[in-house]
């Protein structure tokens, strides 16, 4: 199996469903000739041409409300929102239209389009290039979204979001995009929307994360091995709608739960997994539910002082993790 | 009524009298719901009354079989014509499981029939204007020749979204028609407190289009307009942008009391150019309609009427528990 890194899943994905299906077609601001500002569009307009990769004007509603134009008519368009951050002027369509044609139209209108955005921080990109926006939408039927971690689920999930009938915001961390490689296999696959994952087994404390912060939570476990400490980590891949079975089961198994966001703590959708698990597992906790997440300020700032402290990292992961071991 | 010639326009006497048609069972079936609505019958109505003319000349200029629309919540007229029928609208003001437009799930005014190509729509207005451009991109993608109108209040092309669609449409050439009934008002709003420039139309030169006014009460300009925008569209020319006059002769909704923003008198002679009293003079003046045919159009509107009407009103409402369908799609999709 060939590694290959976070962006390249990406960019893979979009080439395969492009070549296999005509009605695919790419939409965005800087996505054609430049490739896209991270390159996730490399290479497509050279391979498919400027009609089905296309630049659009800079206006988010536009590519948006295209985009829902194009699905409604029976085109798989992609739209890239340039960063998650800037997606705020298309949530009018994506909320108000993409994810209610379905429903308001008793089944017999269908929109079904990907709109693709990087999110997160650590790259120095202050308030508007580092925000998480996802608990903005994990409240809105009519929608899913997808969060991968890794470059096999990327792949497999972004091709899984082209396919799907209905529409998907498939957020990309943007840190990841070259830091995070992983083995890919050559053949087809496709993986399921909908389905958590389990990335790793351990028996003493349960983290259920998502993103980047994955990577920082098997980072921590690592380390909490040599003390003894066993750590079972679950990795959402679609925050919403959340695979309540694989969360219940995660948390039933060690009994002690630790939850994950780079998100601000307050409203972010480890809310709604804590509601769950207290919901359906009350009697087989041995310690309160904790949520380690960003602090409840408006995002994250440009200083590299202040950035740090926002940002999520191995070390708080593995404190919180020991203090629930030892509680 | 101006002097417009029908047959200039390469009508024929009979396609005239079924618009005018058209615009009478828009304007009866209108006035039934207000009835409807009084009388407690059914919960809301929003009316096209005073732009029949725009909307049924409109849709005489497209081709029915193979064109897209995107109505607006006033748009009796252009739905009736692309194939909706009285029933299906009744069923849509009784909000009942046959309805066709959501089964029920909208309120009335949200059009959308995926056989005719009626394009589902929201209540946040302008929101369809980017759908009609990405379907417009999608014909000129798939090289198919079908146009594309959607239509929109003049309060509409305040909003950002009626910017960003005119202007991808301009940039891209697409085939496409925005279609703005302007009726005077934004609820409460009057045009000199929505726009700095005196007409709509005046912003189409920024987007790269050309950009008319016509009288909204003269379905035959309206008829000439859409037509030849139609043609540009078809010819790989670009989109256009029209601007129809008329007169928004009732309150916004059944909810609205205009009294408080302009008076009984302005409303009285706004209806003195009421398109339905003007072209059916015209008409006569033509010897197209005769007194005697009008009694029958009359008869017959209101036969179709009463039967829509009383079907709807005896129809079902779906079943409670369907309230949960089709957030996703049914087989596979849902989570």
């Amino acid at each position: 199996m060939a590694v290959i890194n976070y962006i390249e899943a990406v960019n893979s994905a979009l080439r395969e469903e492009m070549a296999q299906d005509e009605k695919v077609f790419v939409l965005g601001e800087d996505v054609g000739a430049k490739g896209g500002v991270f390159r996730a569009t490399e290479g497509l307009y050279e391979e498919f041409g400027e009609s089905r990769v296309l630049d659009t004007p800079l206006a988010e509603s536009a590519i948006a409300g295209v985009g829902i134009g194009a699905a409604m008519y029976g085109m798989k368009p992609v739209a890239e929102m340039q960063f998650a951050d800037f997606i705020m002027p298309a949530v009018n369509q994506i909320i108000s239209e993409a994810a209610k044609i379905r429903y308001r139209s008793n089944n017999d209108w269908t929109c079904p389009m990907t709109i693709r955005a990087p999110y997160g921080g650590g790259v120095h990109g202050a308030l508007y290039h580092s925000q998480s926006v996802e608990s903005l939408f994990a409240h809105v039927p009519g929608l899913k979204i997808v969060m991968p971690s890794t470059p096999y689920d990327v792949k497999g999930l972004l091709k899984a979001a082209i396919r799907d009938e209905d529409p998907v915001l498939f957020f990309e961390h943007k840190r990841a995009y070259r830091l995070v490689k992983g083995e890919v296999p050559e053949e087809e696959y496709v993986l399921p929307i909908g389905k958590a994952d389990v990335k790793k087994e351990g028996t003493d404390v349960t983290v259920i994360s998502y993103g980047l912060c994955l990577h920082f939570a098997m980072q921590a476990a690592e380390r909490l091995e040599e003390e003894g400490i066993s750590t079972h980590i679950l990795d959402l891949r679609t925050v919403y709608p959340l695979d309540q079975e694989a969360v219940i089961q995660a948390a039933s198994k060690t009994g002690k739960v630790l939850l994950v966001t780079e998100d601000n703590k307050e409203g972010s959708l480890m809310g709604e997994a804590a509601a769950i698990i207290g919901e359906y597992c009350l009697f087989d906790l041995d310690a309160p539910i904790q949520r380690l997440a960003g602090p409840d300020t408006p995002a994250m700032p440009f200083a590299p002082t202040m950035e740090k402290y926002f940002m999520m990292n191995p070390e708080k992961i593995e404190k919180a993790i020991r203090d629930l071991a030892e509680f | 009524m101006a002097s417009a010639n029908y047959e200039t326009l390469g009508l024929s006497s009979d396609q005239v009298l079924s618009m005018y048609e058209s615009m009478l069972l828009a304007r009866k079936i209108d006035e039934r719901m207000w009835l409807l609505n009084r009388a407690g019958r059914i919960p809301f109505v929003v009316s096209c009354q005073g732009q029949e003319a725009a909307q049924v000349g409109a849709a005489m200029a497209l081709n029915t079989e193979e064109d897209y629309l995107l109505p607006y919540y006033r748009d009796v007229g252009l739905v009736l014509h692309f194939g909706m029928t009285a029933q299906e609208l009744m069923m849509q003001g009784f909000a009942r499981a046959d309805d066709p437009n959501s089964g029920g799930r909208q309120m009335p005014g949200h059009f959308g029939q995926k056989k005719n190509r009626i394009v589902t729509g929201s209540s946040p207005v302008t929101t369809q204007l980017p759908h009609a451009a990405g379907i417009a991109l999608a014909a000129k993608m798939e090289k198919k020749n079908f146009v594309t109108l959607v239509s929109f209040g003049e309060g509409s092309a305040s909003q950002g979204d009626f910017h960003e669609a005119a202007n991808f449409a301009g940039v891209h050439n697409l085939p496409v028609i925005f279609f703005c009934e302007n009726n005077k008002y934004a609820i409460s709003v009057p045009m000199e407190k929505q726009s700095g420039s005196e007409h709509i139309s005046e912003r189409a030169a920024g987007y790269g289009m050309p950009g008319v006014t016509v009288d909204g009460n003269n379905p035959l300009a309206v008829y000439e307009a859409v037509k030849k925008a139609a043609d540009r569209c078809r010819n790989g020319e670009g989109p256009t942008l029209i601007e129809t006059l008329s007169y928004r002769q009732t309150p916004h909704s059944s909810d609205d009391d205009d009294s408080s923003y302009r008076t009984k008198e302005e409303v009285e002679e706004a209806k003195q150019n009421d398109s339905i009293h003007t072209f059916s003079a015209y008409l006569r003046e033509c010897g197209v309609l005769t007194e005697t045919k009008e009694k029958e159009l009359q008869e017959k509107i209101k036969g179709i009427v009463d039967d829509a009407t009383e079907t709807a009103e005896s129809a079902p409402y779906a079943d409670p528990e369907t309230t949960l369908n089709y957030v996703y799609a049914p087989k596979g999709g849902d989570l």
